[in-house]
């Protein structure tokens, strides 16, 4: 291996590479051989670093500098400045560093950039640091470490019982704690025991599971031995959606390096311990996050979940006693076996000890993957690290738990973020999606979404899912096509009890959540609908109008060349005037007019074109 | 449709998977992924062939197929444009954008437009979502922070070829 004078890390999760993080890695590689430097000069494709809106990221080390929104243009300076002639280049300087850096000073490494620093990252330690394909900068880092400890110097009961006194709870969603669940599991007499690995990360606005498989995916096999070792399975299964190919093929390679170095396979360590793990891929049916849906779909099958109990630990794969952990919680456990459960304790609550990771999505400043203690406020989440709202406007709330979540109006916002307190405020931790939502967004049409997402993933076992998210879905579009009533509101919240309480699985019993939390909440916004024909959000077409203000029209004509349906009239330089029986409301017209002479109104207006 | 006679080498390649993994359990799913990579789809014939080979019903076998999202009963087209209808993706107007490609292409969803090049898809969260919309097309390119603007200029790129060309 050849001596490297600078490494330079570049971001390949999922948001940077959507940014162009390819062309900007070829234009790195391209300018380096050309000054002869591609030998001295490492470029690592890592996971992804969290700051998704600031994408393509790239660290240049030993420095250890920052860069943001790369270009190749920016690749080729920053070769020739940064690394060949030593000075940084302060125009792609990570966001806020610009304005106050001189050209003396030191540009401010990870720990001094508040995006960063407020983040305790223990699931997330090696991504975006490490190279994912390398099994030799995983070890580097401290990786097999605890499975070494694991199996040559602890029993399995002693690996439970750190577990257990960690307090670790199942970053999934529901919390369950995970060394009871691996107890449980110990306790089975049976021949065969599986361990399976839940990366069927399905609520939309999540993606931290994937940026663990993409940038970390040696962790989950350490982690899913250590779990075998502890309850007595050989065989261990990892079950990913097919969305995600890279997570596949990342995860593979970490598997057949893991045997090569004898960490996988039979005897590991010398011992007379053996496990093996395998793939199983999805085929994008959201209920196989469900842990009985999901064995149905190793085994081959529909995946249809089953009545509980028996559990997976008594009955599971197969029939056989199966754990089944999610990846974030797996991610979590080297750490705590090697260094401890009242080291991991330190983090976060009494109830919900750690850290957890959160997406940050939609209407916020800093997008993207963050890894916070438990217990850290709404607040200090969503501004101090996510930055607030891009355009400064009120936030007006947050949404989690997906499918099966709520709202968190933003008046509730100093909450700390653990289990217990966002359970009572009807909503629930989840997978860690949060999705940001201001004044543009309309309740009754966020809840319609969520119930048009479970009545198509509904996978039609039982009625009162199958059935009836469908009429809860009917009664919300008809709310927001202004043909509702208060009799609606009535039955919708009195349906989604009975859904609630007399569904088969998890999907059904918490697809009513984002109706009876924006109920509770935002239940003006469903009157105003019904009984003023207004859409508060003027987000719902039926509402709503698009007006000319003839002040500031200046008679461009950008509108009416953009209208699809030919609804805007006016000659050249004189105002224009929008045909409501025409206007089909796509909103084109707003986004070509640079002079801020097009609004949306509500209650909506009847047309004002004489015919 | 005449698959059998015109793809001897498709069902060989086929043949081929399944004879390396037909000893595990429960691998009826990944001869499916498998069979969908090699034809694009998955016609009748090849459902029942999978199942013969397998010495499963016909019946079991269409049962996993028409349950999962990912298995395609009708062909698509050349460039499958996904555009994804996540939370984070529609509350940045995804809906809008999804809008703009069907009616420039003139299709409904899922649907193959005339000379085979594109079919659109609504997908499930991609797990871009910090560059919400996010429009996938084939399996590689991602297009973030898409506004309807742009629907003309990413269909105009794969008439002529693929993005970089």
């Amino acid at each position: 291996m050849a001596l490297t004078t600078n490494t330079i890390l570049i971001c390949a999760g999922g948001g940077c590479i959507s940014a162009g993080e390819e062309s900007v890695k070829q234009a790195f590689e391209r300018k380096l051989k050309e000054f002869g430097l591609d030998t001295v000069v490492k470029v690592v494709e890592t996971g992804c670093m969290g700051a998704c809106s600031l994408g393509p990221l790239a660290v240049i080390y030993p420095d250890g500098v920052y860069y943001q929104k790369l270009t190749p243009k920016a690749a080729e300076k920053i070769v020739e400045e940064h690394i060949l002639k030593g000075r940084v280049v302060p125009e792609f300087l990570f966001e806020g560093e610009k304005e106050k850096l001189t050209l003396k000073e030191k540009p401010r490494g990870a720990e001094e950039i508040p995006f960063f620093a407020r983040q305790v990252k223990i699931a997330l330690r090696n991504v975006g640091i490490i190279d994912p394909m390398s099994i030799e900068e995983y070890i580097a880092r401290d990786g097999y470490f605890a499975l070494h400890k694991a199996l040559t110097q602890m029993t399995p009961e002693e690996v439970i019982k750190e577990i257990k006194e960690s307090g670790l709870r199942g970053r999934g969603g529901a919390g369950f704690p995970t060394g009871l669940k691996w107890e449980l599991a110990r306790q089975q007499q049976s021949d065969v025991k599986y361990m399976i690995c839940n990366a069927d990360e399905g609520d939309p606005g999540a993606f931290m599971d994937r940026s663990i498989l993409e940038g970390d995916p040696h962790s989950i096999v350490e982690a899913m031995t250590i779990a075998g070792y502890a309850i007595g399975a050989k065989q261990g299964f990892v079950y990913v959606r097919a969305e995600y190919p890279l997570a596949i093929e990342r995860l593979q390679k970490a598997i057949e390096d893991a045997h090569a170095y004898g960490f996988l396979g039979e005897n590991i360590f010398g011992t007379d311990f053996s496990f093996d793990i395998e793939i199983r891929i999805g085929a994008g049916a959201f209920v196989c996050g469900e842990e009985t849906a999901l064995m149905h779909s190793i085994e081959g099958k529909r995946g249809q979940p089953r009545v509980k109990p028996p559990f997976p630990v008594q009955k599971g794969l197969w029939g056989k006693p199966t754990v089944i952990n999610n990846v974030e919680t797996l991610a979590l456990v080297p750490p705590i076996i090697l260094r401890g459960a009242s080291w991991f304790r330190q983090f976060g609550t009494e109830k919900s000890p750690g850290t957890k990771v959160f997406a940050l999505a939609g209407k916020i400043k800093n997008t993207g993957l963050v890894e916070v203690p438990m217990g850290i406020t709404l607040r200090e989440l969503l501004y101090e690290i996510g930055g607030g709202h891009p355009q400064g406007k009120q936030i007006k709330a947050v949404q989690t738990g997906g499918p099966s979540g709520g709202v968190i109006p933003a008046e509730y916002f100093d909450t700390p973020v653990d289990y217990e307190s966002l359970g009572k405020l009807g909503a629930i931790m989840g997978s860690g999606g949060m999705i940001v939502l201001d004044e543009d967004d309309c309740m009754v049409d966020v809840a319609k979404f969520f119930l048009e997402f479970t009545v198509d993933e509904s996978c039609g076992k039982c009625t009162p899912c199958r059935e009836g998210t469908k009429v809860m879905y009917d009664i919300l579009d008809k709310i927001t096509k202004g043909e509702g009533t208060m009799e609606d509101i009535e039955k919708l919240e009195k349906l989604a009890l009975v859904i609630k309480d007399s569904s088969l699985c998890g999907l059904g019993q918490t697809a009513p959540n984002p109706v009876l939390s924006t109920l509770k909440y935002y239940r003006h916004e469903y009157e105003a609908h019904v009984k003023d024909g207004v859409c508060p959000a003027k987000r719902c077409k039926a509402f709503i109008s698009y007006v000319i203000d003839a002040e500031k029209c200046v008679g461009c004509t950008a509108c009416a060349r953009v209208c699809p349906t030919n609804a805007i009239h006016g000659e050249v330089r004189k105002v224009h005037e929008i045909d409501q029986d025409a206007c089909v409301r796509c909103g084109s017209c707003i986004e070509v007019c640079r002079f801020g002479a097009i609004s949306k109104v509500t209650p909506a207006v009847s047309s004002t074109v004489a015919k | 449709m005449a698959v059998c006679e015109t793809h001897k080498e498709l069902y060989k390649e086929l043949d081929e998977f399944i004879e390396k993994v037909k000893d595990k359990p429960g691998i009826l799913i990944a001869v499916l992924h498998k069979a969908q990579e090699i034809f694009g789809w998955l016609p009748q014939e090849v459902q029942e062939y999978i199942a013969e080979k397998l010495g499963l019903p016909v019946s079991e076998v269409h049962g996993v197929v028409t349950f999962y999202n990912f298995f395609a009963t009708k062909p698509k087209g050349k460039n499958q444009i996904k555009i994804c209808l996540g939370t984070a993706c529609y509350v940045k107007g995804a809906d809008r954008v999804m809008e703009r490609f069907l009616e420039e292409l003139g299709v409904q969803a899922e649907e193959v437009t005339p000379d085979g090049l594109f079919s659109v898809h609504p997908v499930r969260c991609l797990g871009a979502c910090s560059m919400a919309p996010v429009v996938l097309v084939g399996e590689k390119d991602f297009y973030g922070k898409v506004t309807p603007d742009m629907v003309s200029k990413i269909i105009a790129a794969y008439r002529r070829g693929g993005r970089n060309e």
